[in-house]
């Protein structure tokens, strides 16, 4: 032991060591990245590919927070993952990207750690409805991106473009369509209601509600496919197996640009909007990191990123974006949208979820 | 050395670790399966300790009926379609060569290395109408357009029967190569052709081994829920696709539970029958 306490340092050692301690400063990012991190739960596949490649980087350069992306699945699974984790006080993810639906569901067992607005000073520039609120004003969620859902074809398959969602009901589209296999993600209801009720008004009333789905129903000679899986039906598009149906307006237009015989039409009733709001679980322990990250994804240019990137329609206001004409448009469109009735899923979910099983397996 | 039977409290010490693992990965999930059964669910939300039928009630309706009733008639298919491929093809094969065997033998367990998935796509791929097998038809003349032969029963059918029948060799494979072969020569030997041989003496012969292939199958098959999704149209969706629906999609576990717990009541319930009906056959 004293042998090694008188040893000289030789000078090999101290360069090394100069070396390395240089080599730490240069870095500080990994350093600092060490201490801090942040879990981030993105949808799977080509969302979570590009928020790695583009996103997440940048965010760890200006912050220091080291990010770990968990992929997620669409729909409620994740919901229910994080709830049961919650219960036994984990958090597969600190923060994570919420459909409005899950959202709504995970407020009402206070699963969403309240947002201290004060740390978000760029949630200002935010669109008014892309705050989330509990019914006591606690804010739940903040909104992260808001997509599209349209109406797509296989250009091989039909050289013109449909124009309106009544397209589903024609009869000349029998067995040719692909739509989504569940009553809280297709959307299909307020379809309906817009293309054939005049708006999604008639969904207020049970009555209303068994109305448009008999005119649902009518489009089930037409439908070859009903999908849970997103990849399946991309396929399925793509080779013109399946020609038509709804679809994801982001990543269709990726799947376009990579020259696949693709299109996506937003139908004169309107796309569907649809949005992914940042939420934190109770569970986490990052309450200082996940702020520093959602107040970080509100600038207006990272927005900007997220469009041009991943082709998310923004959810800042217009004016403080820097997207040409063009960019926006690629993005999102003038046409009215038809908004999901989110309360409509929050308040009737096993109604309208044994009536849609009985209509589409029936 | 003589095996005698346990005296002392200790000598049942070697089963404490099955049963510790048994009540671990087997009693204590299904029990709390059954508890989730009966707690309330929270609409909107997730659910409440509490002791209701609700979710039984629910279930007792001619929609889920029905439901239920194709989905024990699909595995039932898919148990009696293996069997009946499975035990010529494994006569056979434990007829042939050792080399022949044992090649035989590796291509099935490779099946075994894919996944659901996997093989979900590859025949939702062969059976479409632009890249499918009707190509090869049509160019042969067999056929005048190519079509799509995915979803339909059929598909569900194909594409389970070809996952199962591994398992299917797999059991009958010992049991075959065991058969006495001087069974064969004496039925032969009195005048039997081959057919008659084998249906009147290799299948009554194997009658217990075919009895449990086909229970292994049908219980197999009965927990099937991504290809009946992935190939088929919503009437042939399974109890197991629903119960997943209500699990995952709807969070709704006090009613995917008691589903769970119905299809697993029933299922049992019909393997036992099958059980008591063979053994009152051996008896008679």
């Amino acid at each position: 032991m004293r042998e090694i306490l008188n040893k000289k340092a030789s000078r090999r050692a101290v360069l090394g060591a100069g070396l390395a301690g240089a080599s730490m400063l240069a870095m500080p990012t990994i350093l600092r990245a060490q201490d801090r991190s942040l879990n981030v739960g993105v949808y799977g596949g080509y969302f979570k590919d590009s928020f790695d490649k583009n996103i997440f980087p940048e965010f760890t350069k200006a912050t220091g927070i080291a990010v770990e992306s968990v992929a997620e699945p669409t729909g409620e699974a994740w919901l229910v993952q994080l709830e049961q984790a919650a219960r036994a006080g984990q958090a597969p993810a600190d923060v994570s990207m919420m459909s409005q639906v899950s959202l709504l569901k995970g407020m009402s067992t206070d699963l969403w750690a309240p947002l201290d607005m004060a740390k978000i000073e760029n949630a200002s520039g935010l669109i008014d409805t892309f705050i989330n609120k509990y019914p006591d004003g606690r804010v739940a969620g903040i909104g992260a991106v808001s997509w599209y859902i349209t109406l797509v074809t296989n250009t091989d398959v039909y050289p013109e473009a449909p124009t309106s969602w009544a397209a589903l009901w024609d009869p000349a589209n029998a067995d040719k369509l692909g739509l989504l296999a569940l009553v809280s993600n297709s959307f299909l209801l307020e379809v309906t209601a817009k293309t054939h009720f005049g708006s999604t008004d008639v969904l207020a009333t049970e009555e209303g509600i068994l109305k448009v789905f008999d005119k649902l129903a009518e489009v089930k000679p037409n439908v070859r496919l009903w999908y849970r899986d997103e990849a399946q039906f991309e396929q399925a598009l793509k080779s013109g197996e399946i020609p038509m149906g709804q679809y994801y307006h982001d990543v269709t237009g990726l799947a376009a640009a990579d020259g696949h015989p693709v299109r996506s039409t937003f139908p004169k009733e309107g796309g569907i909007r649809d949005s992914g709001s940042w939420a934190l679980s109770r569970a986490s322990e990052k309450v200082e990191e996940a702020h520093t990250f959602i107040n970080y994804m509100c600038q207006p240019e990272i927005q900007a990123v997220l469009s041009r990137k991943v082709g998310t329609s923004p959810t800042v206001k217009r004016d403080l974006l820097d997207l040409t004409a063009e960019e926006f448009d690629a993005v999102s469109s003038d046409i009215e949208p038809i908004i999901p009735r989110y309360e409509m899923y929050q308040e009737r979910s096993d109604f309208l979820n044994q009536k849609w099983t009985e209509m589409i397996a029936g | 050395m003589r095996r005698e039977p346990p005296q002392r409290f200790a000598d049942y010490g070697p089963l404490v670790f099955p049963a510790a693992m048994l009540v671990i990965f087997f009693v204590i999930p299904f029990a709390t399966m059954i508890a989730v059964s009966f707690f309330e669910r929270q609409q909107g939300g997730f659910y409440e300790p509490a002791f209701v039928f609700d979710n039984y009630g629910r279930f007792l309706s001619l929609f889920f009926g029905k439901v239920l009733g194709f989905s024990l008639f699909l595995a039932m298919a898919v148990a009696a379609a293996c069997v009946t491929i499975g035990v010529p093809f494994t006569y056979l094969l434990s007829r042939s060569s050792r080399a022949a065997q044992i090649r035989w033998l590796v291509a099935l367990l490779s099946i075994l290395s894919l996944s659901e998935v996997m093989i979900g796509f590859a025949w939702s791929t062969l059976l479409s109408r632009t890249a499918g097998i009707t190509n090869l038809f049509a160019l042969l003349g067999l056929m005048e357009a190519p079509q799509a032969l995915t979803p339909s029963f059929g598909a569900v059918m194909t594409a389970m029967t070809y996952q199962a029948l591994p398992y299917t060799v797999l059991i009958l494979y010992p049991a075959l190569v065991r058969l006495d072969p001087t069974l064969t020569e004496a039925a032969r030997t009195l005048g039997a052709s081959p057919f008659k041989a084998f249906f009147n003496v290799v299948v009554p012969a194997l009658r217990n081994t075919i009895l449990a292939t086909l229970i292994m199958v049908f219980i197999f098959a009965l927990g099937s829920y991504l290809l009946p999704q992935l190939l088929g149209r919503p009437q042939h969706w399974t109890l197991s696709v629903l119960i997943t629906d209500q699990a995952i999609y709807q969070s709704n576990m006090p009613f995917a539970a008691a589903m769970a717990v119905f299809l697993v009541l029933v299922s049992l319930s019909l393997v036992g029958l099958a059980v008591y009906a063979g053994r009152q056959k051996e008896a008679a």
